[in-house]
């Protein structure tokens, strides 16, 4: 650092340098922990409570909301969806990101800028309006059934949103395809931080393109592969928005995630009044799932990278 | 790497084709904004309408409030932007320049907010936001949304700032500035591609964002931002397609405009984020 730091004879200057840090921080600071700490911490202290939300907070149940939660069908169906959903829209994110980064990381390969903004295009879409386009292109009488049937591909128009199996499909690909744009930066970043000489001396060598990629670019993408998977895997377990304006849960509850069930209790009345508490402690429950899951990963990439690639990555977080 | 002119070309035509699969949708949207409602239903496949009918667009900015909501998202999205980029930008400079006491402890902390499980920190918050007496109110909405640790923005400022030539700072002060003038005057302007980055991720993120406005504009309907006005739209409206299609085809013009003249700024922003 570049300062010594003595306790005993510090200079009028650098205490006043260390003030004016302080006074820097300090909003920063103070907003944390208002909007973000305190909450975090009450989200806790609501789940041990039986709340409407509307009254004093006085009907202390313990673990009573965390023992019910284990007991409800509803809960596990919105729990096991979310998995579903987070797994099959993480894998076909990930690959197909991957292979887009690849070729569009060359930079011999013409009109990549415009390729990448196309591709990035949904990214920025708002997750509403998505949910309106994409219910009324496959809606019954939609582009998709009228185009299908002018091509003879089927007689009957089909019905995306009110089969289970194929709502649940139609929201992994609307999904993936909002996500992979993002992703897809990701990999670029990663693609960029190998170095170009590593392949000019593989080339030297004769290694064709198969062989670097398997060699090299692989290999080298393992560290931030780890936090790409952490980060797209997370992401999709806290689904909302589009599960909200694309389903809405439906048919039946067959496509209501985890948040969605939140949702409906903390601030729907549609099962007779909010439960905060409840919806607080299925809250929980799904934060130290993500945590689980974000530790796995963390143990992960820690494994990939143990080998001095590790230490380089964490070297450019210590600049900061 | 080099790859044969088959391949190449191979490439570029799945591009192509997937590309064209791809923003599909958008161009449905726009054309499906210009058609009227018989032509909607009839002719979904032909993209190009009949007439053009402008007025589509003219009915949902009015009756359909989207003017209304234009206006709460672009009041909301730009104080949002203001509020996080400065905070981020002072805790940045603080931790990027100076080595004060407790300064390992401050990024720790910050780092590790991003493990911290949030659950579901929606409800508290809403609960905050009512304890404060700011609920129905652009207040509460603006402060909802710029809550939150911003640790990525913080961090792409500390080390930008950190990076930053020590020299100049030096002869900043002995020209007599002290710690405020010399960020004001020398570092804050120099850095101004991680204000820009900052800022376009945060106004994407904000404009788009559903679920907090959306929980805070149950009890005031009138404080809808566009991505939630959508929505009541299709409930309110359900059968006005084309005027929905305008709406969203209006409510999509400023992220992509910010996007298309800012790209640059944004794909550094997150490659940033992501190798640091």
């Amino acid at each position: 650092m570049r300062t010594g730091n003595t306790r005993t004879k510090i200079n009028p200057q650098l205490r006043r340098k260390y003030i004016w840090a302080y006074i820097f921080i300090l909003p920063q600071l103070l907003y944390f922990l208002l909007a973000s700490m305190y909450p975090i911490v009450m989200s806790y202290v609501y789940s041990f409570y039986e709340w409407d939300g509307l009254g004093p907070l006085v009907n202390f149940v313990g673990f009573a909301n965390y023992a019910e939660l284990l007991r409800d069908d509803m809960f596990w169906n919105s729990f096991y969806n979310a998995l579903i959903y987070g797994v099959s829209a993480t894998a076909l994110t990930i690959v197909v990101s991957f292979l887009l980064a690849l070729v569009l990381n060359d930079a011999s390969m013409k009109g990549r800028s415009i390729y990448r903004t196309l591709y990035f295009l949904p990214v920025v879409t708002v997750s509403s309006i998505i949910g309106i386009i994409m219910n009324n292109i496959f809606g019954i009488q939609g582009f998709a059934n009228q185009f299908l049937q002018s091509l003879g591909w089927i007689d009957e128009p089909i019905r995306f949103w009110l089969d289970p199996v194929l709502a649940m499909i139609m929201l992994i690909l609307v999904g993936s395809w909002k996500h992979i744009g993002v992703v897809m930066i990701y990999w670029l970043a990663g693609l960029q931080m190998i170095p170009a000489d590593l392949y000019e001396a593989a080339k030297m060598d004769g290694a064709g393109y198969w062989k670097m990629l398997m060699k090299i670019t692989l290999p080298l993408l393992k560290p931030v592969s780890a936090t790409i998977l952490l980060l797209t895997f997370g992401g999709s377990l806290h689904v909302f928005d589009l599960v909200k304006t694309l389903t809405d849960g439906g048919p039946y509850h067959h496509t209501e995630t985890i948040e969605l069930f939140i949702y409906q209790y903390a601030f729907a009345t549609q099962f007779g009044g909010a439960r905060v508490g409840y919806a607080s402690a299925a809250g929980v429950y799904l934060g130290l799932f993500v945590l689980l899951i974000s530790l796995f990963f963390g143990w992960l990439g820690m494994k990939a990278g143990g080998d001095g690639k590790k230490s380089k990555l964490a070297g450019r977080g210590g600049e900061a | 790497m080099t790859s044969s002119k088959t391949a190449r070309a191979i490439i570029h035509f799945l591009l192509i084709a997937v590309g064209i699969v791809w923003i599909y949708p958008f161009v449905w949207m726009v054309s499906s904004s210009l058609k009227d409602n018989v032509t909607f239903y009839k002719a979904a496949i032909n993209p190009i309408p009949e007439v053009f009918m402008w007025e589509n667009y003219s009915r949902a900015w009015d009756v359909a409030n989207i003017s209304q909501y234009f206006v709460n998202s672009v009041v909301i999205t730009l104080s949002t932007v203001v509020i996080v980029v400065i905070l981020s930008c002072l805790t940045g400079y603080a931790l990027g320049t100076v080595a004060f006491p407790g300064r390992t402890a401050m990024i720790g902390f910050i780092v590790s907010l991003q493990f911290i499980p949030k659950g579901y920190t929606i409800i508290p918050l809403y609960q905050l936001v009512k304890f404060l007496g700011i609920k129905d109110s652009y207040l509460g909405l603006i402060f909802a949304e710029s809550s939150g640790a911003h640790v990525l923005f913080i961090l792409l400022f500390a080390a930008f700032f950190s990076r930053f030539p020590k020299e100049i700072e030096e002869s900043a002060l002995i020209d007599g500035a002290g710690f405020v003038k010399t960020f004001a005057r020398v570092a804050m302007p120099n850095s101004m591609p991680i204000v820009a980055t900052a800022a376009i991720m945060q106004f994407i993120w904000t404009w788009s964002s559903f679920l907090t406005p959306l929980v805070l504009t149950i009890t005031k309907p009138g404080l809808k931002t566009l991505a939630v006005g959508m929505l009541s739209f299709t409930e309110l409206y359900g059968t006005d397609w084309t005027g929905m299609a305008a709406g969203a085809t209006i409510s999509l013009v400023p992220v992509i405009l910010v996007f298309i003249f800012m790209q640059r700024y944004f794909y550094e922003g997150i490659s940033g984020a992501v190798k640091s």
